[in-house]
């Protein structure tokens, strides 16, 4: 196991009860999916906010960035980056800038 | 002395405001939520320190959260709502199938006998209901499942059951409304579901007395009459007195008979009031005059509320779930515009101010008359 680090828009962040970013334990060589499922398990109030309850498809106004890439189109099998594993940079949930 | 507490629903945040029995001075409590559109807090009638408020984003999607205490504290509760089996289609705005999706609720309403059993009205279209106090949910599919269902289409707000009644003295008899597929009403507790809409008329549908297709806007009840339904529908308002077998107009004298909400006074079951709003292209009162419609008659003689609300150059909305009475003597009458006000009435509709003023543009009120 290791750790990444996560980044939140504010909104979740009220609504998980934290103040910053929040780091969750991941197997190593993790995938983006294995992220969410870290977050969700340990701030399960966060589970239908990001990805959708059923299909776990992200939700349309949820990004995820990494190390200056966009990875929201990525399939969720895809690597977390290494520099997140590395814990050189943070994994972001960004609230996509939409309705003005 | 009893005290008063309303529960403001707002596009960025819920406000719960206390008074004692004489409602004059009012405590402002919130925003809870910030930033979020609350559009519904309810108590529980069964025990008035159990609240629901549905808290939901574009972002986010949708977070029901759960009071014990009154509003004081919050807890996040379930927020799957998984339609039942295989969902189908109704139809879009252009007439062709579309998946039914999620979106969000609109209206809780909890069991007038047990705190932890609500029911949630949903967009698109249909019926939930918990009893576990909101941790989990379980579609009532029968509703959805009518055979008009794969017809319905959404009204300009999307296809949302937005209206919750439920007979105190028999549960098992609920009525809902939907828009734009109408009204319909249980008498199993949701097991059988039948359109209740004779008697409507909608000249916006190819039949326009058709069984399903109209978009009610809200329905209201005393009580003691469950029988007895009151309808705003997105123009007329309509009563009916065998439970919504066959309805019948009661616009009378309205200025207009456009409109969202509509609601009845708590000591008369034939006293009602509704806001009449100019038209559905605009959504404003007619006149620039903020007026309150009451009738004493059940309908059809209407008298025009207007002291102490304003006569001039107002151009807000009062949406179909934010008015609602108190349950004193006389009865107190509270609505919130889309300008981000909150008029109360202590005297049954004769007088009225403000309440609070300048908060975001308000969806629901819902009222606790606590002891």
């Amino acid at each position: 196991m290791t750790s990444v680090t996560v980044a939140l828009p504010p909104h979740l962040r009220t609504l998980a009860g934290v103040s910053g970013n929040v780091a969750v334990e991941v197997p190593a060589e993790p995938c983006i999916a294995d992220v969410l499922d870290a977050l969700e398990a340990s701030y399960p109030v966060l589970r239908g906010t990001i990805r959708d309850h059923g299909t776990l498809q992200r939700r349309a106004f949820m990004r995820f960035f990494a190390c200056e890439e966009d990875l929201s189109h990525e399939p969720p099998d895809t690597p977390v980056p290494a520099p997140v594993v590395a814990g050189r940079d943070v994994f972001r949930v960004v609230g996509a800038i939409a309705g003005g | 002395m009893a005290q008063v507490r309303v529960l403001v629903g707002t596009r960025k945040g819920a406000f719960l405001l206390t008074s004692d029995g004489s409602r004059d001075g009012w405590k402002v409590d919130g925003p809870h939520f910030g930033g979020w559109e609350i559009y519904h807090v309810k108590g529980s009638p069964a025990d008035p320190d159990r609240l629901y408020a549905s808290q939901s984003s574009g972002w986010a999607g949708q977070v029901v959260q759960r009071s014990d205490d009154g509003g004081r504290s919050w807890e996040a509760v379930g927020n799957e709502f998984a339609y039942a089996g295989t969902p189908g289609t109704h139809q879009w705005y252009d007439g062709t199938p579309h998946p039914w999706e999620f979106a969000r609720v609109w209206h809780f309403e909890p069991s007038p006998h047990d705190p932890d059993t609500v029911f949630a009205g949903v967009e698109d279209a249909g019926l939930f209901r918990s009893t576990d106090g909101g941790g989990s949910w379980e579609e009532l599919d029968a509703l959805r499942n009518h055979s008009t269902g794969q017809s319905w289409q959404p009204g300009a707000g999307g296809l949302c059951l937005h209206t919750i009644l439920i007979d105190p003295a028999n549960t098992d008899r609920m009525y809902v409304a939907i828009s734009a597929a109408g009204a319909f009403r249980t008498d199993d507790a949701g097991k059988s579901w039948q359109p209740i809409n004779k008697g409507l008329r909608s000249p916006y549908l190819p039949d326009e007395d058709a069984e399903v297709g109209h978009c009610v806007h809200n329905l209201a009840f005393h009580p003691s009459r469950p029988d007895t339904v009151f309808m705003q529908k997105h123009w007329d308002v309509l009563r009916t007195d065998d439970a919504g077998e066959q309805w019948s107009e009661i616009s009378g004298d309205l200025p207009s008979d456009f409109g969202f909400p509509i609601a009845v006074d708590s000591n008369d079951p034939d006293t009602l009031f509704v806001v009449p709003i100019k038209s559905d292209l605009e959504h404003y009162p007619p006149e620039g005059k903020l007026r309150v419609a009451r009738s004493r008659t059940g309908g059809n003689e209407w008298e025009l509320l207007t002291n102490g609300l304003p006569q001039k150059d107002c151009y807000v909305n009062v949406l179909r779930d934010a008015m609602a009475v108190d349950a004193l003597d006389p009865c107190g009458v509270y609505f919130g515009t889309t300008g981000g006000d909150v008029y109360a009435s202590p005297d049954g509709g004769d007088s009225w101010k403000p309440i609070v003023e300048h908060l975001p543009s308000v969806l629901s009120v819902e009222v606790q008359t606590l002891p």
